[in-house]
């Protein structure tokens, strides 16, 4: 997984509360059997005025003019300012495959939903949460400043704002480990296998139905 | 149990899981049931075989494609032949690979066993009660209803329970909601699932685990309790559940995978006290009266956006909150409805009966049971009904139930998900209506431009009979 430090990013605004991940990728991308190329799929039906095939090119397909993340001054964005609830709905990991493949590595919203918030940490993703009147503030600012960046730092837990207001954030110190060192969470458990295996020896004698063999 | 704090079904099952707790507060979960279906898992074995590391437990999993696989018969029974889209055989193919290479038990597409993933679980006993249950897929909190932990996950953490059989997790809240009271005729666990997203909004459960309680989940058969535990998702909540009582035994005994003889009575004893204590501390508790459920209809692109049958479409001028306000003009015109429209006048194109919500044998009886004797409506081009899985099938045949729903015109199919999200051939087209028992009203989710209401499985029946959304209970005597 790809570390996450420090980032200075241009802003993106997704004005719009409880986007849910059919939004962020429709299921017709899930088809797909890898991790990438995605990003091109992001919002696909919010984003384009066609109905979008996987496998396709998307050079050509008529772009929706109407859509905030089209427009030329949101282009190369890898900061994603958010609503409530965002990565509401599926588990599919898809969504933040998409986000990342598009060039996003941090989100900003006042809330997330729960298996989306935790997906986006496996994925080098940052969700900042943030109090909704800052993250309305931050959306102001961007829309009223072409160009609007935002310097993210995760070790200080803090996103400093072009005026130079600097705004703090919470963060799971094991997710914040993991993410700042790009760490394979799956190495960093088998370094406890055998708690495991103790845990598993002791429950088939408790409760030995739940290892019966299934044929 | 002196010096012990009173705990609920939750945390008792946290506890009980609980490998590890680091210093951080994180913790190291152990998983009992891995389930798997053909859209999530790829990825997670490729992980496993880029890094070389080998299933901790290959018992413990139980796959089954689902997602992809057609519901028509003649291209179901050409197997991988019959799948036309190129890219979902290679997804299905793609699992089958998997399980034979890392010795999973499958039921493949033509199994008897095969059914949609979260249908099975329970209904072969490979999920009980007392269990941590996973599978990359939100609707894995179906599973909670027999009083167990059960909850959606991403890939990532797919290839991680893979290789570990344990999930990081940090403890989730309690949040109990309870339904007091009497059921109004004909309200199903559907209305009463509808009705409290509607009430909470869909983030309204997120960091809790739910527990339903209340006379009216007391009274809940087991099927009733698969189908609103199935929903708690759209609530935000990650994980729903109910406590053990007879009605779990009951379900739960005789079923393929469950214990038998000595191990079931063993079991049994421990899964009765799979319920909260008495004075057991909630941080949330939400309270609704049974009679104040009605009939349910979503018009909207959220679960939350539902009115009773009686109910008009909403008008966003009354609405303070502007992102709220902007939600509902929003979905007002992605569903091509009118301010203040009567639910009553929704006129559907289709009727899809079936999911992971709503698809097992009451679901069928229900719906069959309305539609007997009746016709569909000519307005309605089309409606299914795709039972949830090989065994649902073959019972609602032996009770003649697709006899009925074919007398009807209504479609009867072969298992699957189907319609719910429209990843194989059934999806609506630009701009149709569909009276549909499946769990998300988002847009697209039915088919590109596709417009889904969300109703139980006789509301959709009674839809499909009049060709626009009726109180099941006002469609008068058969003709």
């Amino acid at each position: 997984m790809r570390s996450f430090t420090q980032l200075n990013g241009l802003v993106g605004p997704m004005a719009r509360a409880n986007v849910d991940t059919d939004m962020i990728i429709p299921k017709q991308f899930l088809k797909s059997i890898k991790r990438s190329g995605f990003g091109k799929n992001l919002f696909d039906g919010l984003r384009y005025l066609d109905e979008g095939l996987p496998d396709q090119s998307c050079v050509g397909r008529p772009a929706n003019p109407d859509f905030v993340l089209n427009q030329s001054r949101y282009q190369g964005i890898s900061v994603l300012l958010a609503k409530e609830n965002f990565g509401c709905g599926s588990s599919r990991e898809h969504a933040p495959w998409a986000l990342e493949d598009y060039g996003i590595r941090c989100i900003i919203a006042p809330s997330y939903a729960d298996i989306f918030y935790n997906n986006c940490f496996k994925n080098g993703i940052l969700p900042i949460i943030a109090d909704a009147k800052v993250v309305a503030r931050l959306f102001e600012q961007t829309e009223q400043t072409q160009g609007y960046r935002l310097d993210v730092d995760l070790d200080a837990q803090t996103v400093t704002t072009p005026s130079g207001e600097v705004i703090t954030f919470e963060i799971d110190e094991f997710r914040k480990h993991c993410l700042l060192n790009g760490l394979d969470d799956i190495e960093l458990t088998l370094q406890d296998a055998a708690d495991i295996r103790a845990f598993e020896d002791q429950a088939k004698v408790q409760s030995p139905w739940l290892f019966a063999a299934l044929t | 149990m002196t010096g012990q704090a009173a705990q609920t079904l939750y945390d008792k099952l946290w506890q009980s899981h609980l490998v590890k707790a680091r210093t951080d507060g994180s913790a190291l979960i152990y998983i009992d049931r891995h389930l798997l279906h053909e859209v999530t898992s790829a990825q997670a074995f490729e992980g496993l075989r880029l890094a070389e590391r080998p299933l901790w437990r290959s018992g413990s999993i139980v796959a089954t494609p689902d997602h992809n696989i057609p519901t028509t018969t003649k291209e179901r029974l050409a197997g991988l032949d019959g799948i036309v889209d190129p890219v979902s055989k290679i997804q299905v193919k793609t699992l089958d690979d998997n399980c034979n290479e890392y010795n999973v038990l499958q039921f493949g597409m033509n199994h008897p066993g095969q059914g949609i993933v979260h249908v099975i679980g329970a209904e072969t006993g490979a999920c009980l009660p007392g269990m941590t249950i996973v599978c990359g897929d939100s609707h894995t909190s179906t599973n909670g209803a027999l009083g167990a932990l059960a909850h959606g996950i991403g890939t990532s953490e797919i290839e991680h329970v893979m290789a570990t059989q344990c999930l990081v997790a940090k403890k989730m809240k309690n949040m109990q909601i309870n339904v007091n009271g009497q059921l109004g005729l004909g309200i199903t666990p559907k209305d009463v699932i509808l009705h409290i997203i509607g009430v909470l909004g869909t983030a309204g459960g997120t960091g809790f685990a739910v527990e339903f309680g209340g006379d009216v989940f007391r009274n809940m058969s087991m099927e009733g309790r698969l189908t609103v535990c199935n929903m708690a998702v759209e609530v935000g909540a990650r994980a729903g559940m109910v406590a053990v009582d007879d009605i779990t035994i009951d379900y739960v005994k005789g079923r393929s995978y469950a214990p038998k003889g000595d191990l079931w009575t063993q079991a049994e004893a421990a899964w009765r006290n799979l319920v909260s204590d008495d004075n057991a501390k909630f941080d949330q508790v939400v309270t609704v009266d049974a009679a104040d459920i009605k009939h349910q209809v979503s018009w909207g692109t959220s679960p939350e956006m539902v009115v009773d049958i009686d109910g008009k479409v909403p008008n966003p001028a009354l609405e303070q909150n502007a992102d709220k306000k902007a939600a509902i003009e929003g979905a007002i015109k992605y569903m091509g409805l009118q301010v203040d429209q009567n639910i009553r006048d929704i006129h559907l194109d289709r009727v899809f009966i079936g999911s992971c919500t709503n698809s097992r044998i009451e679901d069928m009886r229900a719906a069959a049971a309305v539609v007997k004797g009746r016709t569909k409506a000519d307005s309605v081009k089309e409606a299914i009904v795709v039972p949830g899985s090989g065994s649902v099938k073959r019972q609602a045949e032996a009770e003649g139930l697709d006899i009925i729903f074919e007398q009807a015109g209504f479609e009867w199919r072969q298992p699957g998900c189907s319609m719910c999200l429209a990843m194989n051939a059934d999806k609506l087209l630009p701009g149709e209506h569909c009276a549909s028992t499946s769990n998300r009203n988002f847009q697209s989710r039915q088919g590109f431009g596709g417009r889904t209401h969300l109703v139980s499985p006789a509301m959709a029946a009674a839809a499909g009979i009049a060709g626009h959304f009726v109180n099941v209970n006002e469609l008068g005597a058969v003709q």
